[in-house]
């Protein structure tokens, strides 16, 4: 069976990680290959790497970066941040990525996830989507622009429009969760999950080992994103995945 | 020296980095002089079968590739790279590949309950137990696909379960094939392609 994956998530900016990642032994807390590669021993299944500064020279870097971490780091990466036409993405997956997140310029332009799954294939093609609950229309609304931009977008609809268009996974974020370590959305997961079939990955909220769990048991996920919590040591993928098998949660 | 096939398809640098992190010289060639010379041939992929085919055809190298697989040159086909491997592909219309093994390649079902394309990591089980892969047995590597081989048991060396039972690695003599990525598959991945670069070294195929 597959595994259930656990996702660090590292913010860049001009090729740097940025806010550093406070590891025992890490003496560079902002070297992308080192963090990568300690991420790798830990067991992470995956790398995602976002552009925070992504301006046309950011995006350069960006690409430098992914060359260098994916020379000594062998496992899947995904590249987002400012990707919002065909040839970046050729730069980034040339350069070694095996993903892209698009966001913002997928809701600007909905065509770039076909012209990009056409040439790239849906696997390469991720859609990520911020959004937070709307009491007013009791729904949830995706945002744009590092969510500073309210859409008229709902998130289950636009989660739909993006798989008919071609993504091969979603990365979900919910806003009124991220930075709280009150735990995943589970509400949120679940509607997306009966929506579409590809793989979603949870984003916001991971503050402690029974958020994985909850995610999981609760949700039909593919895998869960988290940032300060690894970054800081406050939790690691060891406990994550230690818990989650003791769970039933296949992990690898 | 190691062969990469360059046929213009899906990225091969990841694999030339691989190979360069375990110390194997490689060269990303299309020119048959250059891939008879090669210790192995290694054929990537990524896309579709029918497409990477008429790559193929369009260079000239699927009489050379069946030549060489056939007079014993050590091959590894990598994802899409394992599945032209087999004599036929039921992707997009029915389409014939090398024929190096037996069997086809048919769609991954998707009404078992499980997500098509298959992407994640999943865990082999060994088939096989003398295999210079052995080392593959419930590990965890890492799939992106929505095709997979069918083809006989004497061919297969690990499995996996994605609704159906997939095969992950396969191998008659000197050709092997791996459904999984194993450049993108951490340290087990990598121990996949150290196993294929003894084999080369020992190049002894006499038993299967």
């Amino acid at each position: 069976m597959i595994a259930k994956r656990i996702i660090p998530c590292l913010d860049v900016a001009a090729g740097r990680v940025k806010k550093g990642v406070n590891f025992v032994n890490l003496t560079d807390v902002g070297d992308p290959v080192a963090i990568a590669a300690a991420y790798q021993q830990q067991g992470a299944d995956e790398l995602v790497f976002l552009d925070i500064a992504a301006t046309n020279e950011h995006r350069q870097t960006m690409a430098a970066m992914v060359e260098k971490v994916s020379a000594q780091v062998f496992m899947p990466l995904t590249i987002g941040g400012g990707i919002s036409s065909v040839a970046d993405m050729q730069r980034i997956l040339r350069a070694g990525a095996d993903k892209t997140a698009i966001n913002s310029a997928a809701v600007a332009d909905p065509a770039l996830i076909t012209a990009g799954a056409e040439k790239f294939g849906n696997q390469c093609i991720v859609v990520a989507i911020d959004t937070a609950w709307d009491p007013a229309s009791q729904s949830y609304r995706v945002y744009t622009h590092g969510g500073q931009q309210a859409t008229p977008l709902d998130a289950v609809a636009w989660a739909k429009r993006a798989v008919q268009l071609g993504a091969g996974e979603l990365l979900v974020t919910s806003m009124d969760r991220d930075g709280t370590k009150a735990g995943f959305d589970d509400r949120l997961y679940q509607a997306l999950g009966a929506a579409v079939n590809v793989p979603i990955i949870a984003s916001g909220g991971a503050g402690k080992l029974a958020d994985f769990v909850d995610v999981f048991e609760q949700t039909p996920v593919d895998g869960a994103l988290a940032a300060s919590v690894f970054h800081f040591g406050e939790l690691t993928i060891g406990d994550v995945k230690r818990t989650l098998k003791e769970r039933g949660v296949v992990v690898r | 020296m190691f062969a990469i096939v360059d046929y213009d398809t899906g990225n091969t640098r990841n694999l030339k980095k691989a190979f360069d992190y375990l110390e194997v010289a490689t060269t990303l060639t299309a020119d048959p002089a250059t891939l008879a010379a090669a210790d192995a041939v290694i054929l990537p992929g990524v896309g579709a079968f029918a497409a990477a085919m008429t790559a193929l055809n369009e260079r000239q190298l699927v009489p050379v590739l069946q030549r060489l697989g056939r007079t014993g040159k050590p091959m590894l086909g990598i994802c899409l790279g394992m599945q032209l491997l087999f004599e036929s592909s039921a992707e997009y219309g029915e389409h014939a590949g090398l024929g190096l093994l037996s069997g086809h390649v048919a769609a991954l079902p998707t009404n078992l309950g499980v997500k098509v394309p298959q992407m994640g990591w999943n865990q082999n089980q060994l088939q096989r137990s003398a295999s210079p892969f052995a080392s593959v047995d419930g590990a965890f590597t890492y799939f992106v696909h929505s095709y997979y081989a069918v083809c006989p048991r004497d061919e297969i060396v690990s499995t996996v379960e994605h609704g159906v039972t997939v095969p992950s690695i396969v191998q008659r003599a000197n050709v092997v094939g791996m459904q999984f990525h194993p450049e993108k598959s951490g340290r087990v991945g990598l121990a996949q392609l150290a196993a294929f670069k003894e084999m080369v070294s020992a190049n002894d195929f006499s038993s299967n």
